[in-house]
């Protein structure tokens, strides 16, 4: 029995109901929902292991009201601080843990939310190859030219909204594009339609994106859309001292004021 | 079925003449790593070596989003525009494959059982399927498994096998296919005897269908809907590249004075898809809806249309991020 299986067979002989994990899949690791100690066998972890299992935490008829444990990759831990910070997750239902990066599949579980942040703290979120290309392509290009890479990449989205459906971030009741009175934003693909809703989509998680990538990983028609997000991230950093990759402190950038915020974009 | 047989240079001259007679022809196109239909303009546009489209060419006749009907309100008179089936230019869809071409008949059993949808009994009338047979297949290809194969001709107007040549077997199904021919008979020989099994690629069969039917009669209350859920995501992606998903919901271009209904694809995998004014929702859970996916497509449309709504192409397995794969999951029903 290794680490993994040895934790989640004893998580599970100690009332926790379910163990959120990952099983091995056709393109991988999958989202696995591990029930019984029997099951614990099939749990895996590697580096195949993208989807971000935080999406399933807030959905209340997988969670029930029993104790459940996560075993959180990075993307993962990231998304349920950020999630905390938003006050979305019931502390005293939810066991995490991961395997540490160090070695040998350790396991280690964290007491809280604090010690998940603390462990985050020197964790720098990492680039995807696919965005550095783009930013390399995108920074030669003039504001129209961007208009246009943008206006013709969103011309394939299909508005299935699968990048709605995989975001961990994404978690409102209601979401904008379900209101039809008024209709905010049109629910079928229309070139400016798409464009709203993408514009939509970045602007809700600005200082909120952990930079996870589900995303792009969920668009059926491949529009590289977390760019966006990353991007954001970047100038949220630079203009607000936020660090990619760690739970917004102190409110969300774009709806918290500070007297000390800069006013240079005023003219 | 008549055969012929047409060289390379037939084919390039024969797929030169179908774009000068003014058709509108779809055709795979390559953006990036993905292969999906798009209008072409030349035999260059047209993508090589590739598995399968990301979404299907259900989209050509059964459009993203239709202009049912426009109006205009000028004070108390009210201009409606219905739509019109002659605005429907002669299309021709280039390269689709096999499984696709037999996605359009549940699709048409849907739309035109009983009466004829105008609407897209237009596209399907001015459409002319010209469908590739496969040589190359992937683990997520399971046509056979479904009544199909490699090199099904059902739903085609014309098939076409492509020979090591580079010229190609050419079946006519149907007499659209026919009049295809017969606007450029001077680009083809007669046929030769060559065996179409020699250059199709081999998918193994999964699993069988008719046990999948009889067992899912009494799968309603089966735990397996909630065992093979719970990690679906609920976004929708595998009805939307699915050839034969037919639902759909109305929605309102309402712009003041005028505007438009337009008829746009749903999914019944969305929460909101059954959604009551109320606030009730008879399918409230994920499993729910994944259970309505699968007895919709081999247990409800068998019975209703004597059709399964699933023609193995492998598409919703190979768009879902959270690998939800639809052969894997009907293999277990059958276990």
């Amino acid at each position: 029995m290794n680490k993994l299986e040895e934790k989640a067979v004893s998580l599970l002989q100690s009332g926790v109901k379910l163990i959120l994990g990952y099983e091995k899949g056709d393109k991988g690791a999958r989202p696995f929902f591990c029930h019984t100690p029997e099951d614990a066998s099939k749990l895996i972890y590697d580096e195949h292991a993208t989807t971000n299992l935080a999406t399933y935490i807030l959905k209340p008829e997988l969670m029930g009201h029993d104790k459940v444990a996560v075993c959180a990759t990075l993307r993962t831990l990231r998304a349920i601080a950020q999630l905390a910070s938003e006050n979305q997750i019931k502390e005293e239902n939810l066991i995490v843990f991961t395997i540490t990066e160090e070695g040998n599949g350790d396991v280690k579980e964290f007491s809280g939310i604090d010690e998940i942040n603390s462990y985050l703290t020197d964790k720098e979120l990492e680039v995807a190859q696919l965005y550095k290309e783009l930013d390399e392509k995108l920074s030669g290009m003039s504001r129209e030219e961007k208009w246009s890479f943008w206006v013709n990449e969103f011309s394939r989205c299909i508005k299935c909204y699968a990048c709605r459906a995989a975001c961990p971030l994404c978690y409102c009741t209601r979401c904008i594009t379900d209101v039809n009175r008024p209709q905010w934003i049109d629910p079928w693909p229309s070139p400016m339609g798409n464009m709203e809703w993408q514009i939509n989509r970045v602007m809700h998680m600005v200082g909120r994106c952990i930079g996870c990538g589900a995303c792009t990983k969920a668009c059926p028609v491949g529009i590289p859309i977390g760019y966006l997000s990353r991007k954001m991230l970047n100038d949220l950093s630079e203009e607000f001292g936020y660090i990619p990759g760690q739970a917004m402190k102190d409110g969300n950038s774009l709806s918290t004021f500070k007297p000390e915020d800069k006013e240079n974009f005023i003219h | 079925m008549e055969k012929r047989y047409i060289n390379k240079e037939g084919l390039a001259k024969w797929f030169g003449s179908i774009l000068n007679s003014g058709k509108r022809v779809y055709a795979p196109v390559r953006h990036g790593e993905k292969v999906d239909f798009h209008q072409v303009h030349s035999l260059e546009d047209v993508a090589e070596d590739y598995i399968q489209t990301t979404l299907s060419a259900k989209s050509v006749i059964f459009p993203r989003a239709e202009v049912l009907f426009s109006y205009k309100k000028d004070n108390k008179e009210v201009t409606l525009e219905d739509f019109n089936p002659d605005s429907v230019p002669e299309t021709v869809i280039w390269k689709i494959r096999p499984c696709d071409a037999a996605g359009f008949i549940p699709l048409s059993d849907i739309f035109n059982g009983g009466y004829d949808d105008v609407v897209y009994a237009a596209h399907l009338n001015k459409t002319t399927l010209v469908s590739f047979s496969c040589a190359k297949a992937d683990d997520f290809c399971f046509c056979t498994s479904v009544n199909g194969s490699p090199g099904a001709t059902k739903g085609s107007d014309i098939q076409l096998t492509i020979l090591p040549d580079g010229g190609a077997i050419v079946e006519i199904i149907t007499d659209k296919g026919m009049a295809l021919i017969k606007s450029a008979e001077d680009c083809f020989e007669p046929a030769k005897d060559e065996d179409k099994a020699k250059y199709l690629a081999d998918v193994p069969v999964y699993f069988d269908l008719n046990t999948v039917h009889d067992k899912l009669k009494e799968a309603f209350s089966s735990d397996i809907w909630k065992q093979q859920s719970e990690r679906c995501l609920g976004c929708g992606a595998c009805a939307f590249v699915c050839p034969t998903c037919a639902c759909f919901s109305i929605e309102e271009n309402s712009k003041g004075s005028h505007g438009q209904r337009i008829r746009c694809w749903d999914s019944c995998g969305f929460s909101m898809f059954t959604q009551h004014t109320s606030g009730h929702n008879p399918r409230s859970t994920q499993s729910q809806r994944w259970r309505q996916r699968i007895l919709h497509k081999f247990s409800y449309m068998p019975e209703r249309i004597n059709d399964f709504g699933c023609t193995g192409c492998g598409r919703c397995s190979r768009a879902c991020p959270v690998d939800m794969n639809i052969r894997e999951h009907l293999t277990s029903i059958v276990k």
